[in-house]
């Protein structure tokens, strides 16, 4: 009897969760025409691929903008926070602690309390409305958190190993690369998977600082989706290209999601 | 020692970059919603525009003046969002991990299927649920798959409002909720024995009640009362909200679970306590921490949202409307620069409201390890 109420429970959490991914599938299928009322949750018979192209030829810029502004910012924010997170594990000097703390504020602030003065300053470098600016925004605003996971991940490594490279004569650099650099592999990928995240999901930042030649493609799903009277197979199959990379992330690297996941929970 | 030069050398970029970003911005910020910036148009889009000091006075507007009555709808609206989006996310996320505990088969598969969502972005969710809550829409057709009538429930283009109160009555409310909590913490004060804690709450406590009931009910914010309620518009984005998170408290809360100790179920087994007794006595508050620090990051996102709501309901649809929206319209439509950086600094206030306490109570608990 009880596990027949858990598994009935599990079926409709299960329902829950994916009857929205089933009809975004099934909508962005369906001829535009054939969208009506009576037959929503009808499975398309011709299934109808257009959309996708429509979307496809649409989005493409803009999903080209989202996938040079995340590699590049998480490749230069994974960088920054590699050696942060080395200078404040292993080189600590007198008020490192302090600054580390005053460092992790940033993360907890709602970036409205800095969007106004941002937006001036990233005008004012002649940035605005490029892919540049959300670059560096996304650099900066991301260091709390990079350095955090670097600096957690770094203080496991004993103390020992530094000190003996610093004994063979390896200098702050040297035992970077030759001690540091090759332990480092999962931090960089718990790293890498929460900052391409959280970079691609982002919307605030990019859509007060860009012009729609910089837009990436959360801009141009909500704007899209926003319109009036939308074709509702467009916004959907838009959603799944959007959708894509971080759902691919996802599931062949679930683990390490799962782990960055709980890394950033302090974030939020 | 020259190493220790270099080190403090790599730190140095970071370190000016954070100071400039975060807290000269928000210094800035913070004399930008001191000024009348964006009052006079021609001065709003000039490059360098002249700004004179108003003190207060944007603050004041925004929470009694005659033009900012959407702003108040967005706080209300903020404070039922996070409330019940929070509810939701703890409940629902509790419940599946006591359901995947239980080991049924297939959990593998179940875990990725209620995680999932976390990996989509806010304007994702939102838009595949505006398109499920379409007033002909997925949701309202639902129920003729079997054989029933559809519903005809407007979801986000509804204007009905719930638990409507008056705005005047603000203070009121207030001081009953914060004295309620503190009797509460001075009740909880009583059951550890910290006499010094129990005074000082159940003093505070007091002075806030016998306020709120002598004079409370008469202190006015406005000339004239003003109604506002839970806006049903956001039953929709509520929803939308606890699909994307509850995955994420199902994670903790699945991770705390199996944290407890074997030892510890069965000794209460053996004590003779049912299931149900077992749950409420033993479980729960093994559980709490976790519930805490759950709370404070689904708190610390529901003030902040925005691009969900963007998503959804889009800028201009006052009943749906929250301090983030009003602020992003007043700002960057409007140009109105001093309200939307006063926002954001009560934005900032709020967050860390939350915030601080918990990182404080963190780091003490480091400390003492």
């Amino acid at each position: 009897m009880g596990r027949f109420f858990l598994y009935a429970f599990l079926l409709l959490a299960t329902l829950f969760f994916l009857l929205p991914v089933y009809l975004v599938i099934l909508t962005a299928l369906k001829e535009p025409a054939k969208i009506t009322l009576d037959t929503v949750w009808h499975w398309p018979d011709p299934l109808y691929w257009e959309s996708f192209n429509i979307a496809w030829n649409a989005f493409r810029p803009k999903f080209q903008n989202s996938v040079v502004l995340a590699l590049s910012a998480t490749m230069l924010s994974a960088l920054i926070g590699a050696l942060n997170g080395y200078v404040l594990a292993k080189w600590p000097f007198r008020g490192s602690n302090l600054l580390f703390a005053l460092m992790l504020f940033g993360m907890f602030i709602p970036y409205q309390s800095i969007l106004i003065p941002l937006f001036q300053f990233v005008k004012a470098i002649g940035l605005y409305g490029t892919l540049w600016g959300l670059i560096l925004v996304h650099v900066v605003y991301g260091i709390p958190i990079v350095t955090l996971i670097f600096k957690n991940y770094y203080s496991e490594i004993p103390d020992e190993l530094v000190e003996a490279a610093r004994i063979d004569g390896a200098g702050f650099f040297g035992i970077f690369r030759h001690v540091i650099l090759p332990l480092s592999a999962p931090a960089f990928v718990v790293v890498a998977i929460w900052q391409f995240t959280q970079i691609w999901n982002e919307f605030l930042f990019a859509v007060t600082l860009t012009r729609p030649e910089s837009q990436p493609i959360t801009v141009a799903l909500a704007q899209l989706a926003g319109g009036e009277a939308v074709k509702w197979n467009l916004p959907m199959a838009g959603a799944i290209l959007a959708a894509l990379p971080t759902l691919l992330v996802y599931i062949f690297l679930g683990r390490y999601f799962l782990r960055g996941l709980l890394a950033g929970s302090v974030k939020g | 020692m020259r190493d220790r030069i270099t080190a403090f050398l790599v730190l140095l970029p970071s370190l000016a970059a954070v100071a400039i970003f975060v807290y000269g911005f928000i210094g800035q910020n913070l004399w930008v919603s001191l000024t009348d910036w964006g009052k006079n148009p021609a001065q709003a889009l000039a490059l360098r525009p002249e700004l004179h000091f108003v003190g207060l006075e944007n603050y004041r507007e925004l929470f009694t003046g005659f033009v900012d009555v959407r702003f108040r709808q967005s706080v209300v609206n903020l404070i039922f969002f996070t409330l019940f989006f929070m509810a939701g996310s703890l409940g629902l996320g509790l419940l599946l991990a006591m359901a995947l505990d239980r080991g049924p088969k297939g959990e593998g598969f179940f875990r990725t299927v209620f995680l999932f969502p976390m990996a989509l972005s806010f304007v994702v969710t939102g838009t595949i649920w505006r398109w499920l809550l379409q007033p002909q829409g997925g949701v309202n057709v639902l129920p003729t798959l079997f054989g029933l009538p559809p519903f005809s429930f407007p979801w986000l283009t509804t204007r009905q409002q719930v638990l409507v109160f008056d705005w005047n009555q603000l203070p009121f409310y207030t001081a009953l909720a914060v004295g309620l909590t503190l009797l509460y913490v001075a009740w909880k004060a009583h059951r550890e024995g910290e006499r010094k804690r129990l005074f000082w709450s159940l003093f505070s406590s007091g002075v806030l009640l016998v306020w709120a009931l002598t004079l409370g009910r008469t202190t006015h914010l406005l000339p004239y009362p003003e109604l506002h309620g839970f806006s049903l518009a956001l039953v929709g984005v509520i929803l939308a909200a606890v699909w994307q998170m509850s995955g994420y408290t199902m994670a903790l809360y699945l991770a705390g679970l199996r944290g407890i100790p074997v030892e510890v179920l069965e000794a209460a087994k053996v004590d003779g306590a049912s299931e149900w007794q077992i749950y409420r006595y033993v479980i729960l508050p093994l559980l709490a921490p976790i519930t805490l620090s759950a709370m404070i990051v689904l708190g610390h996102i529901a003030l902040k949202i925005f691009d969900l709501i963007f998503a959804m309901a889009g800028l201009d649809y006052a009943p749906t409307d929250v301090p983030a929206i009003y602020m992003y319209l007043l700002a960057f439509r409007g140009n109105q620069f001093a309200k939307g950086a006063a926002i954001g600094i009560l934005l900032l206030l709020l967050v860390a409201a939350v915030v601080i306490p918990y990182l404080a109570s963190q780091l003490k608990k480091e400390v003492r390890r």
